[in-house]
């Protein structure tokens, strides 16, 4: 059963990136309006917008949280060819601050002349250490020397990797030196393969190129390893036309799993359509892929490597007027009658039918067709069924 | 691949502007999606110029959850109950031999269908409570469905892999399994018989018919009792039916009857019935005929009262009974599929349907394999399969990874849990017992678990000294010391910091309290300083903070020479930061200023030395740079003149300590 709850942000142009902290309970949204949203989660599972403040003077295009040691900080990235990092401080603000709850700025990255498209701090165990590209082709790596004070940011390498950047991703084993793999949204398919990979030597002190995907000519916008939880491999997704899956076998013989040499790229089918966003869950298990036809698909793999599609998202294309919450303001339920209109109710929390199946791709030949058989759910079939859930308008 | 397609589920979102601005997608926590429409390629398109869109609505984000079953408070109560059946199912299992292996399974088997019996009950009354809303009370009825499916399953799965009694002859257990499941007869008797006088209506009939057909011949006979033809019955054709019941013989494996003796019985009994039906002793009593052909066997009464007698299963089992009752376990199968094709015919198979066949053909892959793709339930193919496992029924089904299937479902079960948030204990559990995958799932999890307060940070620390998880332990001890930094409590962060060991924290707290010191001129949370013990080797500036702690001590305590040393070799050792050096040398003031000679000359000429070097520093490139401007004048001043009553108070100590020396010698 899928149930789908809407939380109106309010932000004032397209939101651009959505993170979740490292415990699921915060998260934070960015958007073309310049600005970031922190958002909070209750005990009764209802997101409250806790701050709202100007990051940039150009579209925020991605932000991200590093891991909790660290304390509560983010990174944002954007248009204004500028990363920063933010943090949050506990104590009390002032009126003219409470939009920003406690988020002080700590440092402005300003390495870059062009847009800076991607921000990713390091896995945990390499420090704290933080990645960004930019449209020029650069990646670099800055770390904070000092973990009580991060105002200072040290680069600790600067990358020229000849094609303009759009993704960047950490490989997150801890068995491995430190790994990034690198994204371009090149379009010219001569220019080499669009996705490389830098590992850093620890003796040389330098971030050295270990690949280059020469099978990937056509532009990448997004970039992910997988969580790895014991696999003798490394796996990669690329969004590019479709999705391509790689997997890398790690070196470590004393790695569980099967016999290495099965690394031909996978195939995930988006009809050739643009794939623009991936999301891996945190076992590594689904990988969630959006593309230009207007579609979120789940993909799984069985035991077999065979990845299949379980589950389609999409937008009903209506222009359902979603209710205003204002940041800092409880978020109340409210049952059927108090909604402005009946025909809205579906947009406020729809569900396929009751036991659709989430099915388990692990057995890949079986359906996944839900027992009492209807696929999908349009807006009006189920509004009589679904439980009536929204947001007050304030 | 038309038709592939199609099967894979849709799910619709009502977006705004889905259309134009597309959607995207992030992992939260468990089976959460976070659903925002905008994505890439926007900024792909930006490309030179950065233009606003400004919506004329704002921006949604959509939280998308799915295989919430576990999440309601009936399915929470079968989750914790199941957890502990489920943990002292692998402790009993590892130690059991084969003798009382299989009576105990059985016993596990049964306490798990309490569970679900109890949810089912639970679910029931919240499907009627009027306090749900509609929509809540319709998903629970939709459960409802689900979990009477499941507990039919697994009782069939009971009976055939966990019990299957030797001998192989089946049919009581069979009988029982019908009777447990399908209860109209009971509810329509109890109805006809709480209305008083008995009415010979078409219900009663169908009650009778029912019993018989179940086999529940006592019941029949006792509700044929009270019908009230019995008084004037001039033919005796109730007597004579009554009679044909009682007398069915019944075959029990724990009567010392062989099977050859009752087949003997069994068939004369049956010649008896159709010698009856021969005879037409019934045949004014269409009802008692009707009965008496259900006896004999005959198959079209069956055609006839299709009604009444159930699904293809119910059928079956009737037909076995009155046609087949010595049938063997492994045979069940061949009438499985016949009485499919006669009474399902040409209709689609429904997954129930697959998953009794599956299990009545002894294909457990089969039942493990459907059930999980079509009941949205882990809780079910998880806990099953686990059984299965331990009753020696499922095979080792290696995966690509390496992982048993059992361990495949328990893992899957598991993230359907993570979601909720107070599972945590309950899923660490599950984690533990999956022997290739569990520890690393373990790991990524043990840390991810929110720690809201510090007793819930304790017991998941514990937890991760029980299972040897240090390095997550220390990353759980640096997350709640810096939470407690942020929140300027310094006692509980530094005592984090010390379980932790992290030297640089732990040098960053020292610093804090020195400066706590150096403005308030007093310590917060003496204790824990007075009592570091050999904690403080932590890091150099933990240990000079205790030790200057000692030296106040010393110091209130009247110890006064003893203070005096610790404070030089403190001076001496180099272990304080710069800042700092002008306190101490000030707190030998008041020991210089003391009636006894605390400093001898030559301790004397070395405090006039750090002295010196205090001076030189403060001169240095360094300090007019970095450090001075940060000063207010007043501060600047007020340190000129400690310094020059240093310089004083040396020089007079100095001339002291050398008069003393030389009366002394």
């Amino acid at each position: 059963m899928y149930v789908a709850r809407n939380i109106s942000a309010d932000h004032k142009d397209l939101i651009h990136d959505v993170a979740f902290d490292f415990y699921g309970r915060r998260m934070a949204t960015c958007s073309s309006d310049h600005s970031v949203q922190v958002w909070d989660i209750n005990d009764k599972n209802e997101w409250h917008c806790t701050a709202s403040w100007k990051t940039h003077s150009g579209s925020v295009w991605r932000v991200t949280w590093a891991h909790p040691e660290f304390g509560q900080v983010l990174a944002s990235c954007s248009y204004d060819r500028m990363a920063a990092i933010w943090e949050e401080i506990a104590g009390s603000t002032t009126q003219s601050q409470r939009r920003q709850g406690h988020w002080i700025k700590r440092a402005t990255l300003v390495d870059s002349r062009t847009s800076v498209t991607d921000v990713k701090f390091s896995p945990r165990c390499l420090g704290l250490k933080l990645a960004t590209c930019s449209a020029d082709g650069n990646v670099r790596i800055y770390e904070a020397p000092d973990l009580t004070d991060l105002t200072t940011w040290e680069i600790q390498d600067q990358i020229q990797t000849k094609l303009s950047c759009s993704c960047l991703s950490w490989n997150p084993s801890r068995l491995h030196p430190a790994t990034i793999a690198v994204g371009s949204d090149n379009t010219n398919p001569a220019a080499g393969g669009k996705v490389q990979i830098y590992e850093h030597s620890e003796n040389e002190r330098k971030w050295n190129r270990t690949s280059m995907l020469m099978s990937i000519t056509e532009a990448v916008h997004d970039i992910a390893y997988a969580p790895n939880l014991g696999r003798s491999y490394d796996v990669l997704a690329i969004a590019t036309k479709d999705v391509v899956i790689m997997r890398f076998d790690k070196k470590d013989p004393a790695m569980i799993g099967p016999a290495p040499g099965r690394n031909t790229p996978v195939q995930l089918d988006h009809q050739g359509a643009q794939v623009w966003q991936i999301s891996w869950n945190i076992t590594g298990t689904i990988l969630a892929a959006s593309s230009d036809d207007g579609m979120v698909k789940l993909w799984k793999a069985n035991y077999l490597d065979k990845w299949k599609c379980i589950q389609v998202l999409k937008g009903d294309g209506s222009s359902v007027a979603p209710l205003l919450m204002q940041p800092k303001e409880a978020a109340r339920e409210t049952r059927g009658s108090s909604l402005p209109e009946p025909s809205v109710d579906a947009g406020f929390m729809s569900s396929s039918p009751k036991f659709s199946i989430f099915t388990s791709s692990w057995f890949s030949d079986s359906s996944p067709r839900s027992r009492q058989g209807r696929p999908s759910s349009s807006p009006g079939s189920t509004a009589s069924s679904t439980v009536i859930r929204g947001f007050h308008v304030h | 691949m038309a038709m592939q397609r199609r099967e894979i589920p849709e799910f619709i979102i009502p977006v705004s502007g889905s259309q134009d601005n597309l959607l995207s997608a992030r992992w939260g926590q468990g089976l959460q999606l976070m659903v925002f429409s905008g994505n890439g390629k926007r900024r792909y398109m930006a490309g030179e110029a950065d233009v606003a869109v400004n919506l004329d609505k704002p921006s949604v984000v959509h939280d998308v959850r799915w295989q919430t079953d576990m999440h309601y408070p009936a399915t929470r109560k079968l989750a914790a109950q199941s957890h502990e059946i489920f943990t002292s199912l692998q402790k009993h299992t590892s130690d059991a031999t084969d003798g009382t292996k299989k009576p105990q399974l059985v016993k596990f088997s049964r306490r798990y269908r309490v569970a679900m019996m109890e949810c089912l009950e639970d679910l029931r009354k919240a499907a009627s409570d009027m306090a749900e809303d509609e929509g809540d009370q319709e998903t629970y009825k939709d459960m409802c469905q689900l979990y009477q499916q499941l507990e039919l399953i697994w009782n069939l799965c009971e009976i055939l892999y966990i019990e299957n009694l030797p001998g192989g002859v089946i049919l009581q257990q069979l009988l029982d399994w019908v009777k447990l499941h399908f209860t109209d007869a009971d509810t329509l008797a109890a109805r006809i018989i709480s209305e008083g006088e008995i009415n010979i209506s078409k219900d009663y009939w169908s009650a009778v018919y029912i019993y018989v057909l179940q086999g529940r011949l006592a019941e029949a006979r006792h509700l044929l009792s009270m019908n009230p033809e019995t008084q004037h019955d001039v033919h005796g054709a109730y007597a004579r039916i009554d009679e044909l019941m009682r007398r069915m013989p019944v075959f029990s494996v724990f009567s010392r009857q062989s099977l050859a003796e009752f087949d003997l019985k069994w068939r004369n009994w049956q010649e008896i019935c159709q010698q009856l039906l021969v005879d037409g002793v019934f045949v004014s009593y269409q009802p008692l005929e009707t009965i008496c052909r259900i006896l004999a066997g005959q198959q079209d009464v069956l055609d006839q009262l299709q009604d009444l007698a159930g699904d293809w299963y119910q059928i079956m089992v009737t037909k076995l009974l009155y046609t087949n009752p010595m049938v063997k376990a492994v045979d069940l199968q061949y009438h499985a599929k016949s009485c499919m094709d006669k009474f399902r015919g040409s209709s689609r198979l429904l997954p129930l349907d697959q998953i009794l066949l599956a299990a009545l053909e002894y294909d457990v892959t089969q039942i493990i394999k459907i059930s999980s793709s079509n009941l949205s339930n882990w809780w079910f193919v998880a806990h099953l399969a686990d059984l299965l496992h331990h009753a020696g029924q499922l095979e080792t089904h290696q995966l690509d990874f390496g992982a048993t299937m059992r361990e495949f479902l328990l893992l899957e079960y598991a993230s359907t849990l993570m979601a909720r948030e107070s599972m945590w204990q309950i899923i660490i559990e599950y984690l533990e017992h999956c022997p290739v995958f569990g520890r690393h799932h373990l790991e990524l999890f043990v840390e991810k678990i929110p720690l809201q307060s510090e007793k819930k940070a304790y017991k998941v620390l514990k937890i991760c000294d029980e299972k040897n998880m240090d390095d997550q332990a220390q990353s759980i001890c640096k997350v709640m010391g810096m939470r407690a930094l942020q929140e300027k409590r310094l006692g509980t962060a530094l005592t984090w910091c010390l379980r932790s060991q992290d030297a640089s924290f732990a040098t960053y707290l020292a610093e804090k309290f020195l400066t706590e010191y150096s403005l308030n001129g007093n310590f917060s949370n003496l204790d824990l300083i007075d009592n570091l013990g050999s904690s403080m080797l932590v890091s150099d500036r933990l240990t000079f903070l205790a030790k200057y702690r000692d030296f106040h001590r010393l110091y209130e305590e009247g110890e006064f020479a003893e203070a005096g040393e610790l404070l030089l070799s403190l001076i001496e050792a180099n272990l304080a930061p710069k800042q700092f050096m002008l306190i101490l040398l000030t707190d030998a003031l008041p020991l210089l200023e003391l009636d006894v000679v605390v400093f001898s000359s030559k301790q004397t000429s070395q405090l006039l030395m750090c002295k010196e070097n205090l001076l030189k520093w403060y001169q240095s490139e360094e300090y007019t740079r970095e450090i001075l401007p940060k000063k207010s004048k007043g501060h600047v001043e007020l340190e000129k003149e400690k310094m020059e009553l240093l310089q004083l108070g040396l020089s007079r100590n100095l001339s002291r300590a050398l008069l003393e020396e030389s009366v002394r010698t």
